[in-house]
């Protein structure tokens, strides 16, 4: 198969299932008790006034019509409005979007480097004391829940020490580094591990194989036959385990956001689900979908040129 | 695709939930805020860093549409009210200097203190009657529509630049105090855009975008005494932790809303003051007198003797409040100071034998709607298991809890800001109150109100109070057990924030706040 009409398919899988997982949302949205006119009204839940919300809201309008338009204009790139400002989902998703793209994305700068080399130094001695340490801590920092780490560390770098703030309150994530810090560190610690090792694994593969044995054969210097020959072929299950890993982020910067008090998509999820204000739900969901879907897409992609003869998951 | 798990989810639900305390009805503080450094003289200059949760990205500046906390503290610092309350929730006269009624309060003289919006054009009758008008066109979405109805705005007339005639369609002695509520700033007359509020408040905009910081500055020809902070920041942290991790690292001055466990945690750090303000949140649970087994007053009565207040106040709110005895509004204007109640097992379960309701089974409807909801409901339901009676906790929906509970079950969780005792009983205890959770009402306790109302003699009103609260007291629906403290932190550089209730003058005050 040629890498264009390959490229082509998954394409079209990815939009099949973002569809679909907009769908589900709207469908549970629909299935969760009360509505955005109920939660408008909160505590003072006058039955007229609720029934005026509504009208407002455009709910009293049946359920297969509103879905139906919030699709008609979803194939015209339009997302609809929220319900309870107005304000075009796009616009506020935009706003929403900056920093938790800056998050993401420095957190996989870090992390990209730091599986390589972490994957290849443990698995050069595979079974000796770097390569068991490496393991063991990957393995338990993956296994402490994001929220209990960012406590901990906010409590003693923070809080006690002083070297580092408390949270992102105060400003933008780019002009003031050190906010980026913590959260960064947490959202690698929980991510680290899968990459890393199955990075190490597949090099221990690749370091036994016959293409590397003849590559020593021929007295290539050592960091030529590693990083040369080994590493590309033993990189394709790693760059798709990476893939996976973004689909993780996605729903660890939502934590990790709210506890640092990070303005981004955390936010404005959290409040539209307790709003019921189901077209920026929606628009998020598309948005977080498009990412993951265009995440192991390019995965893929990747994976597919680095190692043809692998095969494509 | 979205890794979001079902933990996760429902962590940052939880968060939020405690987040969305809706700014309940008219709250006000006003006396003049006892601040623990009164010595201290103030300083001038300096930002103020305040954090409070917010709305996010559909927040607005418009003072009409606020409906939070932070909506209330951002419209003080820029627009004033015609009156705010005190501390007790009495009526502070702010843009009114008076308020002059006719003989049975049906016609009210407003005229108001010479005053500027930021602009430099006065405040004039004329700008107060379009802000009601403009609050009135639009009750579903304007809290304060509710507090203004009885005013009859096509009779009402500006009499001159500050005198207003306010025509009512019924008598109320309370008019003032509607002028008071939350959601009543007064904006210019063609005000429609509200990207760069102008307002009369202590504090002008500077810049703003929903769901990112709102910056304010000093306006140096407010009417009062103007601000000592030269900018004042209203910054979003909807994470109670992220206030107090903020606050404690010193990154903001000001956190509002803390909870009762940060404010022990944090009680004799050096570097954090915290300020409680009494008599703030009212916890309640409420009884459906309409349907059994409330319907008998016996079983209402035995109720009210299981519940341990003390115990109550102790374990929920950590001691930091005070405890109930079945009215509302304790310390307030107006409030009944009726012998207290206290736990009395043996008459309890006599009254349930009475009835004939030995071996009752209740369903207790809570939520994570508010702090403390969920905690008091399940020591409620321990103390009534010592009385023979199941009282059966049940879990509901928190972003709906109020609308499933107004109408449905016997016994639910209940709480109330502040807002003054005859406001309470407008909305919630009269035959026509559109919350009334109790179902509490009658053709004479609604009569009782309206002479209250007719009545501009405050000894006499008061002792139509009195009457009615006795009747509450001895068999409404209202098991009031406590009087939960609002607690905000501060850094300790801040200076002269005063110990009120939310939406009173004296909460969130920032203009006569100071660093040191």
């Amino acid at each position: 198969m040629t890498l264009a009409g390959y490229g082509l398919r998954r394409a079209g899988v990815g939009l099949l299932q973002i569809l679909a997982v907009a769908t589900l949302v709207f469908a549970f949205l629909e299935a969760l008790p009360g509505d955005a006119a109920v939660a408008a009204a909160g505590d003072d839940p006058d039955p007229a006034r609720i029934a005026a919300l509504r009208q407002q809201f455009g709910l009293d309008r049946p359920v297969w019509q509103r879905y139906g338009d919030w699709l008609g204009g979803l194939v015209t790139g339009d997302l609809g409005a929220s319900l309870r400002s107005g304000r075009p989902v796009v616009s506020l998703l935009g706003t929403a979007a900056g920093p938790t793209t800056v998050l993401a994305l420095v957190t996989l700068a870090v992390l990209v480097p730091l599986t390589v080399a972490l994957g290849v130094c443990a698995a050069v001695r595979a079974g000796g004391w770097f390569d068991r340490a490496v393991s063991s801590t990957t393995v338990a920092l993956h296994c402490v829940p994001e929220f209990a780490l960012a406590v901990l560390l906010i409590a003693v770098f923070a809080l006690w020490l002083g070297l580092l703030p408390a949270t992102a309150v105060g400003g933008g994530l780019l002009e003031d580094p050190a906010l980026l810090v913590l959260p960064v560190v947490v959202l690698l610690a929980r991510s680290a591990a899968a990459p890393v090792r199955t990075l190490r694994g597949a090099m221990i593969d690749a370091l036994a194989s016959d293409y590397v044995a003849h590559a020593r054969r021929h007295g290539l210097p050592r960091w030529r036959v590693l990083l040369g020959h080994a590493l590309p072929n033993a990189a394709a299950p790693a760059v798709q385990q990476l893939a996976r890993t973004v689909d993780w982020l996605v729903g660890g910067i939502i934590v990790v956001e709210a506890i640092f008090a990070i303005p981004g998509l955390s936010a404005v999820l959290v409040e539209a689900v307790a709003a019921r204000d189901v077209p920026v739900v929606q628009g998020v969901t598309v948005m977080v979908a498009a990412v993951a879907v265009l995440a192991n897409l390019t995965a893929d992609v990747i994976a597919f040129r680095l190692a043809p003869r692998a095969g494509v998951a | 695709m979205s890794s979001v798990t079902t933990s996760r989810r429902r962590l940052l639900t939880g968060l939020a939930g405690a987040a969305l305390l809706a700014g309940c009805g008219s709250g006000a503080t006003s006396a003049p805020g006892a601040t623990p450094d009164a010595t201290a003289s103030p300083r001038r200059g300096g930002r103020l860093r305040a954090a409070f949760q917010t709305a996010g990205a559909k927040e607005t500046l418009d003072p009409h549409a606020a409906n939070l906390f932070v909506d209330g503290a951002r419209s003080k610092a820029l627009y004033d009210k015609l009156a705010d309350f005190g501390a007790d929730m009495s009526v502070q006269p702010r843009l009114a200097e008076r308020f002059e009624p006719n003989a049975d309060a049906t016609r009210w003289r407003v005229t108001l203190r010479q005053a500027d919006f930021h602009d430099g054009r006065p405040v004039t009758a004329e700008d107060v009657l379009a802000s009601y008008a403009r609050i009135m066109a639009d009750p579903a979405n304007r809290r304060a529509a509710i507090q203004l109805a009885a005013i009859d705005l096509g009779a009402c007339r500006a009499v001159d630049g500050r005198t207003i005639e306010f025509v009512l369609k019924t008598a109320s002695a309370e008019f003032p105090s509607a002028t008071a509520a939350f959601g009543t700033w007064i904006v210019p007359r063609d005000a429609t855009d509200f990207t760069r509020p102008v307002g009369s408040g202590p504090f002008r905009f500077s810049s703003f975008e929903p769901g990112k910081p709102l910056l304010l500055t000093r306006f140096d020809g407010y009417w009062d005494q103007p601000a000592w902070l030269d900018e004042v920041e209203f910054i979003p942290v909807n994470e109670e932790t992220a206030r107090v991790n903020a606050l404690v690292g010193g990154q903001i001055d000001y956190a509002h809303d803390l909870a009762t466990t940060s404010a022990r945690t944090y009680a004799a750090d050096a570097r954090v003051r915290i300020v409680r303000a009494p008599g703030s949140a009212m916890h309640a649970f409420a009884m459906k007198l309409d349907r059994p087994p409330f319907d008998k007053p016996e079983v209402r009565a035995a109720f009210r003797l299981i519940a341990d207040r003390q115990e109550l106040v102790n374990t929920v709110l950590s001691g930091m409040g005070e405890v109930g005895n079945d009215l509302f509004g304790k310390g307030y204007q107006y409030y009944a100071d009726l012998p207290q109640r206290t736990p009395d097992l043996d008459r309890a379960k006599a009254l349930l034998r009475q009835a004939g309701a030995e071996g009752l089974k209740v369903q207790l409807q809570t939520a994570h709607a508010g702090a403390g909801l969920v905690d008091a409901a399940t020591i409620f339901a321990e103390q009534a298991r010592k009385a023979g009676v199941a009282v059966e906790v049940s879990m509901g929906n928190k972003d709906t809890f109020w609308r499933d509970t107004l109408t449905g079950g016997s016994m639910a969780s209940y709480r109330s800001g502040s807002m003054p005792i005859h406001s309470h009983i407008a909305t919630r205890l009269l035959t026509t109150s559109p919350q009334n959770v109790t179902r509490w009402g009658s053709a004479e306790f609604d009569g009782l109100y309206q002479k209250a109302q007719a009545s501009v003699d405050e000894a006499a009103r008061t002792a139509v109070y009195r009457d009615m609260q006795t009747q509450l007291h001895e068999r409404c629906g209202l098991l009031v057990w406590g009087f939960a403290d609002w607690i905000v932190g501060t850094s300790s550089k801040v200076h002269g924030v005063g110990q009120a209730p939310p939406n009173t003058l004296d909460w969130a005050r920032f203009e006569r706040v100071w660093l040191a």
